[in-house]
């Protein structure tokens, strides 16, 4: 579905992505793990089509990432998204407008399965909240490839188990997810996959079950070796 | 369902649904759920999932009737076999560890039965 190939980004005299090669395929969820500044949000950035890489490739269906392949990414950023008149139906028609896969109604179903309300203020919400609010728009879009950008960051644990729950719902065989995170307990057990990010490059990547096999431990053991 | 990170966790969940079997939670012939429905109720991956049926399979424990779905196996009597094999294989493990740290037979004999009158009253 998307390939890199050794591609990089500098900003002004930083180098944040560098040197990335890797391949994501249909119907897998992947966990791009990696501390702050590692590079994750600017590669995801640059797949989602919103950051041009200064060098190498990027394809989406082997094509050049573009117009066309914009349409088909649903990417959860970090930063709000909503403007503060908003309630969280104004969210849902905002979202409806942008996006033709958006559905109304898998979004008041997700909407009232995280206890939310339509008449809830965006800006008034309690982080818990406002993080599954972004998932709910998020997911209720029907693309192919979703990228969050750190859904479980400051939440409580109740409020992540609901997100994963989610998450889970939206995969399947046509459908790749790809969740950044440094928390890596709770994405352990719904990741195939796992590729780990260090200042900017890929320094570890592959199967999750087949890392815990070949090595002997889980992927959280060998976060904290990794980083440590 | 907590998973331990030291045992992969399709084999955790074959552990469960035989544990739901043997206590009865789960009964011989019952429809399970979809590989879809069982990776949003254990909030696993569905591809890991998918692999929860194949083991289950393997161990004759599941069967698929084409267009209906996956059951579990008919087979007179599982729930006590399993809780057999449990009960084997938590004695065997429990055994071992007890000789590496160089327990006999006797000494072994004697705590078990110190710890079980303990546990009694």
């Amino acid at each position: 579905m998307v390939e890199a190939k050794m591609v990089g980004k500098r900003y002004l005299g930083k180098q944040a992505v560098k040197d990335v090669s890797m391949v994501w395929e249909d119907g897998r969820i992947y966990a791009l793990l990696g501390p702050n500044g590692s590079g994750k949000t600017t590669f995801m950035k640059m797949v989602a089509g919103l950051v041009k890489p200064t060098v190498g490739e990027l394809y989406y269906d082997n094509k050049k990432i573009g117009v066309e392949s914009k349409g088909k990414v649903a990417y959860m950023s970090t930063e709000p998204f909503f403007y503060s008149y908003m309630n969280v139906k104004h969210v849902g028609k905002y979202y409806a407008d942008f996006f033709e896969d958006f559905s109304m109604e898998r979004y008041e179903e997700l909407i009232s399965r995280m206890d939310l309300k339509m008449t809830d203020k965006a800006k008034e919400l309690s982080s818990g909240l406002a993080a599954k609010l972004k998932i709910a728009a998020t997911l209720a879009r029907d693309a192919q490839l979703y990228m969050l950008d750190e859904p479980l960051n400051g939440i409580d644990i109740i409020a992540r188990e609901s997100i994963i729950e989610a998450i889970v719902e939206a995969a399947g065989e046509n459908k790749t997810i790809v969740i950044s995170s440094h928390l890596v307990d709770e994405l352990e057990p719904i990741v195939d996959s796992v590729v780990f990010m260090k200042q900017g490059g890929v320094i570890l990547a592959g199967d999750a079950e087949e890392i815990r096999t070949e090595r002997g431990k889980s992927i959280v053991d060998l976060y904290k070796e990794v980083y440590a | 369902m907590e998973f331990s990170t030291s045992t992969p966790i399709y084999l955790q969940v074959v552990e469960e649904i035989k544990r739901m079997l043997v206590s009865g939670e789960l009964q011989p012939g019952d429809k399970l759920w979809s590989a879809r429905d069982m990776a949003v109720r254990y909030k696993i991956n569905p591809n890991t999932a998918a692999r929860v049926y194949k083991e289950l399979e393997l161990q004759n424990l599941c069967f698929t009737k084409r267009g209906l779905g996956t059951y579990l196996t008919e087979e007179e009597g599982i729930a006590e076999r399993l809780r057999k094999e449990k009960a084997e294989q938590l004695l065997a493990d429990t055994i071992a560890t007890f000789l590496g740290l160089g327990y006999t037979g006797e000494e072994l004999m004697e705590l078990f039965q110190k710890a079980l009158s303990g546990m009694q009253q």
